[in-house]
């Protein structure tokens, strides 16, 4: 029968009498004392954040609550394509496409969002409809949570707020051109006369 | 009559003193373990978060205050009472100045040393009166605690008795004033008489790493279990006004008391000396809380039996040859 000899480690005398181990305690908190009281400013640790007075700067790419970036005209850069309502995979986006009126530039081009909701109780912020619009007209760029509230009716935001959301640079805009039909550069290609 | 009045006075300065500075205590604890723990602590109630203390006092005493049905409503009633009559009833003999003791007993370290032991029998009876099992197992564990860290206590408070020669604690520190404190002369049994009656006394008064009879982790809260409201917080307030006391006492035996320099010719001196060594060991004592565990309750036996006592009735023993050998002492 094989023996295994498990070898335990040895308790010496400084061991058994606490002393250097609490000796070593007490250094390490009272250098940490000293270090976030008295230490110079930018050596010290203090992790708290005193929330409602300051708030953690989020990530940079963190997905926060959505906003509908605008066109030049304030309206909402959204063609009603439907893309992110198909690709949430909570289900929780609402559109109502629209065609323009005959008379606008827009119209044989693209439709327009009548209804535009999104339930921020369904959302799961896992930022496919970013990923999935063709004209950047929805982001989640904002950096601030969805805001509390007592009622449930409050977080089905429609298409006027989610245009008043700004994003974190506090612009309505994206950074990417917008060209609208008849302006230099626009394709024109309507639904008609395809490619 | 005029020394009754006095005593009152004295005495009524004495437990305000002490329950003030208990509070302010439980401020200065609560943000220097935040700092050692790269905290801020409390920071909304009052400048700097100073009026905590009394915000929770004030939550406390809305609370409700419950008593077990099946408990001893007697006992757990008078349990938190007298576990902080008997820390103030301490600070009676405390000689502040040279002028400035409540009540100068003759034999104050006996007072001192039969008063705070009490505590004990206070914490035994709130978990007896509480009828439930984790109080009654923190007022057992803190017995065996007591009975065991008394002795290194009263035998390291006997090192000043047997140096100065009188048990009277304003005696003791003017025998400091005209020698050395005794933490420092006669350096053998002084310095480790102090270290132990430090740690004996930090058991005494229950703080971490000797809070056995309330060890959260494995007793709930311990003795203080069925407690809420006012009567838990007297707990508390107990127990910081043991530690307070405690530090007073430790500064009067080891460290000189009011005497340092100048301290004779101007009394208020003494006053400042005084709060300045019974603070520096409060802090001692909150350094100790949060850098250190809790014993487990044989360590804390073994500490005390294998290592304390031995030393202890050593430390005596060579304060009396001190005194027989050494020309000048009395």
């Amino acid at each position: 029968m094989a023996t295994y000899k498990i070898h335990k480690p040895a308790r010496t005398f400084g061991d058994q009498a606490y002393l250097p181990a609490i000796a070593k305690g007490l250094v390490q908190t009272f250098g940490r004392l000293y270090q976030n009281l008295l230490g110079p400013e930018d050596q010290r640790k203090t992790a708290t954040v005193c929330y409602p007075d300051e708030v953690r700067e989020y990530p940079e790419r963190f997905r926060g609550v959505h906003r509908l970036t605008h066109r030049a005209d304030g309206s909402p850069r959204c063609v009603a394509c439907l893309c992110c309502s198909t690709a949430c995979p909570a289900q929780c986006i609402y559109i109502e496409p629209a065609e323009y009126e005959a008379d606008e530039r827009q119209h044989g081009y693209e439709r327009y969002p009548k209804v535009f909701v999104i339930d921020e109780l369904r959302c799961i912020f896992c930022g496919f409809c970013v990923e999935a619009c063709p004209c950047d007209a929805i982001r989640m760029d904002t950096g601030v949570h969805v805001p509390a509230s007592y009622s449930r009716e409050h977080f089905l935001f429609d298409k006027e707020t989610l245009l008043s959301i700004p994003g974190r640079d506090g612009s309505y805009v994206t950074a990417n051109v917008r060209l609208e039909p008849g302006d230099p550069g626009h394709p024109g290609i309507d639904r008609e006369h395809g490619h | 009559m005029s020394a009754l009045l006095r005593g009152f006075v004295y005495g009524l300065l004495v437990v305000n003193a002490v329950l003030l500075t208990s509070a302010v205590n439980i401020w200065f604890e609560r943000k220097f373990s935040a700092r050692m723990q790269s905290r801020v602590g409390p920071t909304r109630v009052g400048p700097l978060g100073l009026l905590q203390p009394f915000a929770d006092v004030a939550k406390l005493m809305s609370k409700e205050d419950t008593v077990p049905a099946s408990g001893n409503r007697v006992l757990f009633t008078a349990a938190p009472l007298l576990a902080t009559v008997c820390a103030l009833a301490a600070a009676a003999v405390v000689p502040f100045t040279p002028d400035v003791v409540a009540a100068d007993l003759d034999v104050g370290v006996l007072w001192v040393l039969a008063v705070g032991s009490i505590t004990t029998i206070a914490i035994f009876m709130a978990g007896w009166a509480s009828n439930n099992k984790f109080a009654l197992l923190g007022g057992m564990r803190s017995i065996a605690q007591a009975v065991s860290y008394e002795v290194p206590l009263v035998l390291s408070a006997m090192v000043p008795v047997v140096l100065s020669g009188t048990m009277s604690l304003s005696g003791i520190v003017t025998w400091q004033s005209e020698h050395l404190w005794i933490a420092a002369w006669p350096l053998i049994p002084g310095l480790p008489a102090f270290v132990i009656f430090f740690l004996a006394m930090t058991a005494e008064a229950n703080r971490i790493p000797f809070d056995i009879p309330e060890a959260e982790s494995e007793l709930v809260a311990g003795v203080t279990t069925e407690y809420s409201g006012m009567k838990f917080a007297l707990f508390y307030v107990g127990e910081y006004a043991h530690t307070l006391v405690g530090s007073a006492i430790a500064s009067a035996l080891f460290l000189g008391g009011w005497s340092g320099p100048m301290a004779a010719t101007m009394p208020w001196l003494g006053l400042v000396y005084m709060v300045v060594k019974t603070l520096f060991l409060f802090f001692m004592i909150t350094w100790v809380r949060w850098s250190l565990v809790r014993f487990r309750s044989d360590q804390l036996l073994a500490i005390c039996w294998k290592w304390l006592v031995p030393i202890s009735v050593g430390l005596v023993l060579v304060a009396a040859l001190w005194v027989e050998l050494v020309p000048g002492v009395h």
